[in-house]
């Protein structure tokens, strides 16, 4: 039956303008790209793809930490199986293991959804993903989109899927407009397929081993084909396994971005043995800091947009990428709630964004200009405590995770974000947390943050990392630049000799906030 | 001749609902639950029953 799969060939299919070339997309100038966000905002992206992903937080680094998105769990079936997936505890890249996700009903979805986008004015994207695979439940899937897109026409959709059943339901996607499609897509060779996913249900029957593998790969490179065809942006999700997929990813990114993925996001594994998944159990790690980072900078090379602020966010979670706001949005909450939904007041909202926004990148643009003339190859990491807008506005002791910037002369470039386990609990700084703390940012020369208390201070200077708070409540980019320029100055006058930092472990466990 | 779903390891994703060609299917009090009398562990219809191809923990869906 593989034989009856249609190709559209390469050939026939429209490349999107422009946002695979070199220049298409990038933050920083200079070698610097990040995600897909530009430095001027839309100057680098065609009008008809900026439109798309301005206000997208997961498309556009620059837009999450400005916007909001929020997954409704209607979606609990699966077609296939993955090895890094146990559906007794829920998928681990969707939701935290153990914590099975609250399913709700399209009409609940859709009240919900309302009910969210009018507390919190900056959620402008519905996604559905899971906990299974939104296309393998179309019905409850595509009365979710368009329950809300009747009620709510400015949230934009989207969804996320393993592929098998893409090419199918191609029409009913192009039919509710939804524009941002993301398959996950961890490998372009079976024989290397088969090691992840053990088998398939497919055509009414299961199947297993290699058939699964291939029956999948080509579903999954045929419904890219045809979002690319018909203008819908594809982002691609990929697990990084070491030993099985890691190097074969530098592939997949070749593969898919020749057929017009918009996006590569490149996850860690999640796995540890009391999620109950088969790589948990046969003691499959997954990746270190240093590791992704190298993958992904090398997927960066061959110019494909490559993403690294996903938070591998559960199902149903709610608020800015790396915060959840989920717990105060329960089916009873919502039930009572009496929901206006205010079109007016959202655009107003919006447009106070955009002149935050605007200042951001003004800011970062005349940082930049106080980089020209230095001549340095340092290039270091920082991390920084925020909890939105751009600004260094997290207490240390309060962040649940940090972001990671590289700082060269030719600017700051987020490469990414750490989860750490809280340091402050109720008011006492909790000594066990710290070492965690400092593994997970270990790579860094500094944390930029709000404020900071004495003894962690002391730990991470005895650890080898900066403890920085005289840039608290300022801009990201513009501090980390001119703490850069400090950092420069004084390597340059002999008072601190520039070393290179260790590797720093990823924390297991996909992301919530604690509450 | 039927199938049964052991509803402590059911989770509930539903999947096999609509692959069952008889409606013989359906949601009780959290869980799923099979109609014996409809039931006809797909025989004549397909290789093998849809319940236990399609549900993701292996053990759940076992013959009655």
């Amino acid at each position: 039956m593989q034989g009856e799969t249609a190709y559209i060939g390469i050939k026939e299919i429209k490349p999107l303008a422009r946002i695979a070339e070199p220049n298409g997309c990038r933050t920083t100038g200079g070698d610097g790209k990040s995600g897909c966000d530009s430095k001027s905002g839309s100057a680098d992206v065609p009008e008809h793809i900026w439109d798309k992903i301005k206000n997208h937080p997961c498309y556009s680094e620059e837009a999450h930490h400005h916007y909001a998105r929020m997954h409704v769990a209607v979606a609990p079936a699966c077609n296939i199986q993955c090895n890094y997936c146990n559906r007794k505890y829920d998928c681990a890249n969707e939701s935290r293991p153990g914590v099975v996700s609250e399913r709700l009903t399209p009409e609940q979805a859709s009240k919900k959804v309302l009910a969210v986008a009018s507390a919190i004015p900056q959620m402008t994207v519905l996604g559905i993903a899971g906990p299974g695979d939104p296309l393998a439940n179309p019905e409850k899937t595509f009365r979710t989109f368009e329950l809300i897109s009747k009620k709510a026409p400015d949230i934009k959709l989207c969804l996320s899927t393993n592929g098998l059943a893409l090419p199918g339901l191609m029409d009913r996607i192009v039919q509710y407009n939804i524009d941002h499609v993301t398959i996950t897509i961890n490998m372009v060779d079976p024989e290397i397929g088969q090691h992840i996913y053990p088998w398939i249900f497919w055509n009414h029957r299961r199947w297993a081993g290699l058939d699964a593998a291939k029956i999948i790969h080509e579903h999954q490179m045929e419904g890219l084909e045809m979002l690319t065809a018909r203008g819908i942006l594809a982002k691609i999700n990929s697990v990084m396994i070491p030993g099985i997929n890691d190097a074969h990813l530098i592939e997949v990114n070749r593969e898919v971005k020749k057929r017009g993925a918009f996006l590569h996001n490149i996850m860690p594994l999640i796995s540890s043995p009391e999620h109950g998944t088969v790589f948990g159990l046969n003691g499959q790690r997954g990746p270190t800091a240093h590791e992704l980072k190298a993958l992904q900078d090398q997927c960066e090379e061959g110019a494909m947009n490559v993403m690294r602020h996903c938070r591998q966010c559960r199902a149903d979670a709610v608020g800015l990428l790396g915060e959840d706001r989920s717990g105060e949005f329960s089916t009873d909450t919502i039930e009572a709630m009496d929901v206006k939904y205010d079109l007016d007041a959202r655009r107003v909202y919006h447009e106070l964004v955009e002149e935050q926004r605007d200042a951001r990148l003004a800011a970062r643009q005349d940082a930049l200009a106080g980089l020209d003339g230095e001549a340095s190859d340092i290039r270091i990491l920082v991390a920084v405590a925020t909890k939105g807008e751009g600004r260094i506005n997290e207490h240390f002791g309060h962040a649940g995770e940090f972001q990671i910037y590289e700082l060269s002369t030719a600017g700051a470039k987020f490469v990414g974000h750490r989860r750490v386990d809280l340091y402050c609990q109720g008011g006492y700084g909790d000594e066990d947390a710290l070492p965690s703390v400092v593994r997970a940012i270990n790579d860094c020369h500094a944390v930029m943050v709000a404020k900071i208390g004495g003894c962690p201070s002391d730990e991470l200077r005895d650890a080898g990392i900066d403890p920085v708070e005289d840039y608290a409540h300022e801009l990201i980019e513009q501090s980390a630049i001119a703490y850069f320029k400090e950092y420069l100055a004084a390597v340059k006058s002999g008072q601190i000799e520039h070393q290179a930092r260790g590797d720093a472990a990823i924390r297991q466990g996909a992301y919530i906030a604690a509450a | 001749m039927a199938y049964k779903i052991i509803a402590s390891s059911c989770t509930a994703c539903s999947a096999c609902e609509p692959e069952c060609p008889n409606v013989a299917i359906r949601e009780k009090s959290g869980t799923y639950i099979i109609d014996p009398n409809k039931c006809t562990e797909c025989e004549g219809q397909f290789d093998s029953p849809q319940c236990v191809a399609v549900c993701p923990v292996d053990g759940t869906v076992i013959k009655a």
